[in-house]
């Protein structure tokens, strides 16, 4: 006997924030998203599982608008927007990206200049919104650094010289330096302590409580998902293979990959 | 398999009932083994406003299954709960998940006697947190959770702490502090007092009559029933059945 299928939302009645719908994605011969969709409402933190190659970083590119699928679209329910964001050129993705979207990486590389100052990394973010004012560029700078729990005397700091908890937290304010929308994060603490992964996941929990910033959290880690995540999302090969609120995902597993992925976990 | 017997009525609570469960099963599919296993069949029973549903039977029946079905945490696979929520009834069987989790935030609570703590949150902040949640400023939601931490036991100097270092018993202190600090029209207890010491079992159970006296409904496994035996409106006992494979 299988689960009883769910209804579509009954007393929930705010649209959701971001809906993703029927994406397809290959590269050369191989395919890296088959039909994917999903939606994401307002204030809410969206896990994303699965193992390495299953299509989750790439699922996560697309929302930040660095690739075009080979189909599906994607809507942000936000004023002045087109139905499918993948209509967008290059200027307008990178101007919506930079108010609307934020986005850590797993690797500060990707998205810092490791050589630039950590407040004028934030501040790259600001003036391609089109802030000009220096004051006011610094301003905001030391306001999303703060928000991030970086330690401000080291505000200038290029992040090469930064351990890399510390280059996490200048990726968190360049990210939410114009309060965005929505909020990416690529599997964002892998590869730190575990002492230090623990405090940029408090700093999430605290802007996501406090700001009620909505997040897509990709993470091969369980642990995080569950820490972090309302709902989840679990990926293989490509495809959706089961989602649900992350307690019922973890304790009541559906689908044999979902199983073998939770009973695998330490 | 277990069937449900209403072995016991002292209420009669003729409000309508907030929640109605008729036929609900759940079976859980083991794919590495290949088999399906039955945790209960075909369960039907009400619970009123202010009424106190004590879930009664031996270790392995189901009453916690049976709970977590109720918060869905676990998916059934046949059956209807519907709830009476304040916009509206829906069914929890098949609610979608945003729904869930909405109702969670507002409505429906579930009191377990395990804190899920985060590493390097202290306890008050564990405990504000389905305050700030719900949209209290952070020094509401912190003065309340104080109150919350006094009224359980747990040491004033401790309330900055992190849990994770707790013993087991304060761990429960702050768990209970946190899950019964937003009131709620369903509450879900799952063994709540097991291993409690006497004056936060008699904070809980203080708490409980409270809650039930606002109109709160709730239904509850209980190690020890005496410890709620004055709440207690009906007992739904479960009976085990012969375990069978339904693959």
């Amino acid at each position: 006997m299988t689960a009883l299928a769910k209804q579509p939302p009954q007393l929930v009645r705010t649209r959701p924030l971001m809906t993703l719908n029927g994406i397809s994605k290959t590269y050369d011969d191989v395919t890296a998203l088959d039909d994917v969709s999903a939606q994401v409402y307002p204030g809410e933190v969206l896990g994303i599982v699965g193992e390495s190659g299953s299509g989750k970083s790439t699922f996560l590119r697309l929302m930040n608008l660095q690739e075009t699928p080979d189909s599906g679209s994607y809507h942000l329910d936000l004023p002045d927007l087109p139905d499918n964001l993948f209509t967008l050129d290059r200027f307008e993705r990178r101007m919506l990206c930079a108010r609307q979207i934020g986005i850590v990486y797993q690797n500060p590389h990707e998205g810092l200049l490791m050589t630039h100052s950590s407040s004028g990394n934030v501040a790259e973010r600001l003036l391609i919104a089109g802030e000009r004012r220096f004051h006011v560029l610094r301003e905001k700078a030391q306001s999303a650094l703060e928000a991030s729990e970086f330690p401000i005397p080291r505000m200038d700091a290029p992040p090469i010289e930064l351990s890399g908890g510390m280059q996490q937290r200048v990726q968190l304010a360049k990210a939410i330096a114009l309060e965005p929308a929505v909020l990416l994060l690529d599997e964002p603490t892998t590869g730190l302590d575990v002492s230090v992964q623990a405090l940029v996941l408090d700093t999430l929990k605290r802007l996501q409580q406090e700001r009620r910033i909505t997040m897509v959290l990709v993470s091969h880690d369980l642990g995080v998902i569950r820490t972090m995540a309302d709902r989840v999302m679990v990926m293989r090969r490509g495809q959706v293979v089961e989602d649900g609120l992350v307690d019922q995902v973890f304790q009541d597993p559906q689908h044999a990959y979902t199983q073998q992925l939770v009973h695998a976990k330490l | 398999m277990p069937t449900p017997s209403n072995s016991s009525t002292r209420n009669c609570n003729q409000m309508p009932p907030i929640l109605t469960v008729e036929g609900l099963t759940k079976t859980f599919q083991m794919h590495h083994l290949g088999q399906s296993l039955m945790a209960f069949e075909d369960l039907s029973f009400t619970v009123s406003p202010g009424e106190f549903l004590l879930l009664s039977g031996p270790n392995g029946v189901g009453k916690s299954t049976l709970l977590r079905t109720l918060y869905r945490s676990y998916l059934p696979v046949a059956g209807q709960i519907r709830y009476d929520s304040r916009e509206g009834v829906i069914d929890l069987a098949q609610a979608a998940d945003i729904d869930i989790a909405h109702l969670r935030r507002t409505e429906i609570g579930f009191v377990t006697q395990f804190l899920t703590a985060r590493p390097r949150v202290p306890a008050e902040d564990i405990v504000a947190e389905p305050l700030r949640l719900a949209g209290h400023s952070r020094d509401d939601a912190l003065k309340e959770a104080c109150h919350w931490l006094k009224t359980f036991g747990v040491k004033q100097d401790l309330w900055r702490a992190y849990p994770t270092t707790f013993s087991g018993g304060e761990q429960q202190k702050v768990n209970l502090a946190r899950a019964l600090i937003l009131p709620q029209r369903l509450l879900l207890l799952d063994e709540p007092t097991a291993s409690l010491d006497v004056g936060a079992r008699e904070a809980l159970v203080t708490r409980l009559a409270d809650l039930k006296s606002q109109g709160v409904a709730m239904i509850g496994v209980f190690h020890h029933a005496a410890d709620v035996a004055h709440l207690i409106d009906r007992d739904i006992r479960l009976k085990p059945k012969e375990l069978s494979d339904v693959a």
